[in-house]
């Protein structure tokens, strides 16, 4: 495997996984909150995540440009706030393949969530536990293996991620250049083999991810 | 919240007032027996009356009181959250936590700040109810009967003022029943601890039940000592009511 190969698995490997460690505590709250409370305007929220499994990924990636740009209103925020640029960085494939993935992270904890019998939590609160105490130690160790399974999914998902990173990031050897982008760029150049080469290694770490999730699912605990 | 010695508790219950699927559940009364049945058909409105004492629901309409302590008043919008009663609640699936272990699931509650009654220790709680040999045992290995009896000692070891027990024997099959009656019985006679006893059979009210409340849609039909109720030469109308 050539030094270019191994930099883009690193970096996608990396990217992946900073991504999945970013929505992780959004999704998990979220996925909650859907589970186990009822409140205005959550049926348009949920319809919102489930969004980008729908629209066409380019698209989403075309919304994340206008928001994420120098000019747009996330983006000049973040750029004058914090100096970071988005677009054409790291940060940028990082933000598209969160956004991504996110849904499947949700949908999944939120099966988790609602799997926990409401009774254990019932039951819970009146031995003397508040809300917060019941989520730690109760709900969430039942809902673990769910989380864990919807976390190496959104990870799987967030390494084949093409559409709406090369809207965000481009493809910019050394700087955003990810699996999926490479393979594509590979193709274009006429670099077949090499484009292989690539597509094996996609195969195994997405098998993977993909074959962990569905253990962590199949084990959880009723 | 101190615990006294009293065997009984005063649960006033009024005017409560909450729409369910097929029919309101209004309830007026004040419940001071040491064990009070609370008899009535699936689905009569036994375990949301329990679910309503507990704090585990809120009621539309009137107050829960107990020992003259408002716990829920609609009237005022007062709402104890359901830590803060020290009512333990033992529903009828016993509802363990699967992946704690027996003992873990028996000391859950155990560290509240609640002044704990005379002999209600773990060592106490386990050997009453025969279960210290299954302290380090998985959940998922206990039969019907022995997680009964763990969910129990559990929501004892709480030191709750009053015990709300919700059809802890239904879904067990007679001899079983049978066997586990005495440990309610002991669990009665050891604790200085109030009970409320939600059950759809006669027998056990009969064993366990110093006043029995019969609930019908929603409404209290009648009330009694269990004897005058349930006797067959007394009032044998309620002898055979469809579970």
């Amino acid at each position: 495997m050539s030094a270019e190969a191994w930099q883009i698995t690193w970096f996608t490997l990396g990217v992946a996984t900073l991504s999945t460690l970013v929505i992780l505590p959004f999704g998990v709250a979220l996925a909650w909150l859907l589970a186990r409370r009822e409140w205005r305007g959550k049926s348009i929220v949920e319809t919102l995540v489930a969004l980008p499994l729908v629209m066409p990924p380019v698209a989403t990636g075309l919304l994340l440009l206008k928001l994420l740009g120098r000019r747009g209103i996330l983006g000049g925020w973040l750029e004058k706030t914090f100096g970071w640029e988005i677009v054409f960085t790291w940060r940028g494939v990082v933000i598209a393949t969160a956004v991504m993935s996110f849904p499947l992270l949700v949908r999944t904890a939120l099966v988790a969530f609602e799997n926990v019998n409401p009774r254990l939590e019932q039951v819970a609160r009146t031995l003397g536990s508040g809300p917060w105490r019941v989520f730690v130690r109760i709900t969430f160790p039942l809902a673990l293996r769910g989380v864990i399974a919807g976390a190496l999914l959104a990870f799987a998902r967030a390494l084949g991620e093409f559409g709406a990173t090369i809207m965000v990031a481009g493809y910019i050897p050394g700087k955003t250049a990810t699996l999926a982008l490479s393979i594509y760029n590979l193709v274009q150049l006429g670099h077949d083999s090499e484009a292989f080469g690539l597509l094996a290694i996609s195969v195994v770490i997405a098998f993977g991810a993909v074959f962990a999730s569905e253990w962590f699912l199949r084990r959880r605990i009723r | 919240m101190v615990f006294t010695e009293a065997h009984s508790v005063s649960v006033e219950l009024s005017r409560l007032r909450l729409p369910l699927a097929h029919f309101t559940l209004e309830v007026d009364v004040v419940l001071s027996g040491r064990v009070t049945g609370i008899f009535g058909a699936s689905g009569a409105g036994k375990t949301s009356l329990l679910e309503i004492i507990a704090g585990l629901r809120r009621p539309m309409a009137g107050a829960v009181r107990i020992d003259g302590v408002v716990l829920t008043d609609f009237s005022t919008r007062t709402f104890v959250r359901p830590e803060r009663r020290a009512v333990g609640y033992v529903p009828q699936e016993g509802a363990l936590f699967p992946h704690l272990s027996v003992r873990k699931n028996l000391l859950y509650g155990f560290s509240g700040n609640h002044a704990r009654p005379t002999g209600l220790t773990f060592e106490h709680v386990t050997g009453i109810l025969e279960i210290a040999a299954l302290v380090e045992r998985r959940i998922q290995t206990l039969s019907g009967g022995e997680k009964q009896r763990v969910a129990l000692g559990r929501a004892l070891l709480a030191s709750p003022r009053l015990l709300l027990l919700d059809e802890p024997l239904a879904g067990l099959d007679a001899p079983l029943r049978d066997r586990l009656l005495p440990y309610l019985a002991r669990v009665r006679d050891e604790f200085a601890i109030p009970m409320i006893y939600v059950t759809h059979s006669p027998d056990e009210v009969l064993a366990l039940c110093d006043d029995v409340v019969i609930l019908c849609q929603g409404k209290i039909e009648t009330r009694g000592a269990p004897a005058e109720l349930f006797m067959p030469a007394a009032r044998p109308r309620f002898e055979r009511r469809p579970t």
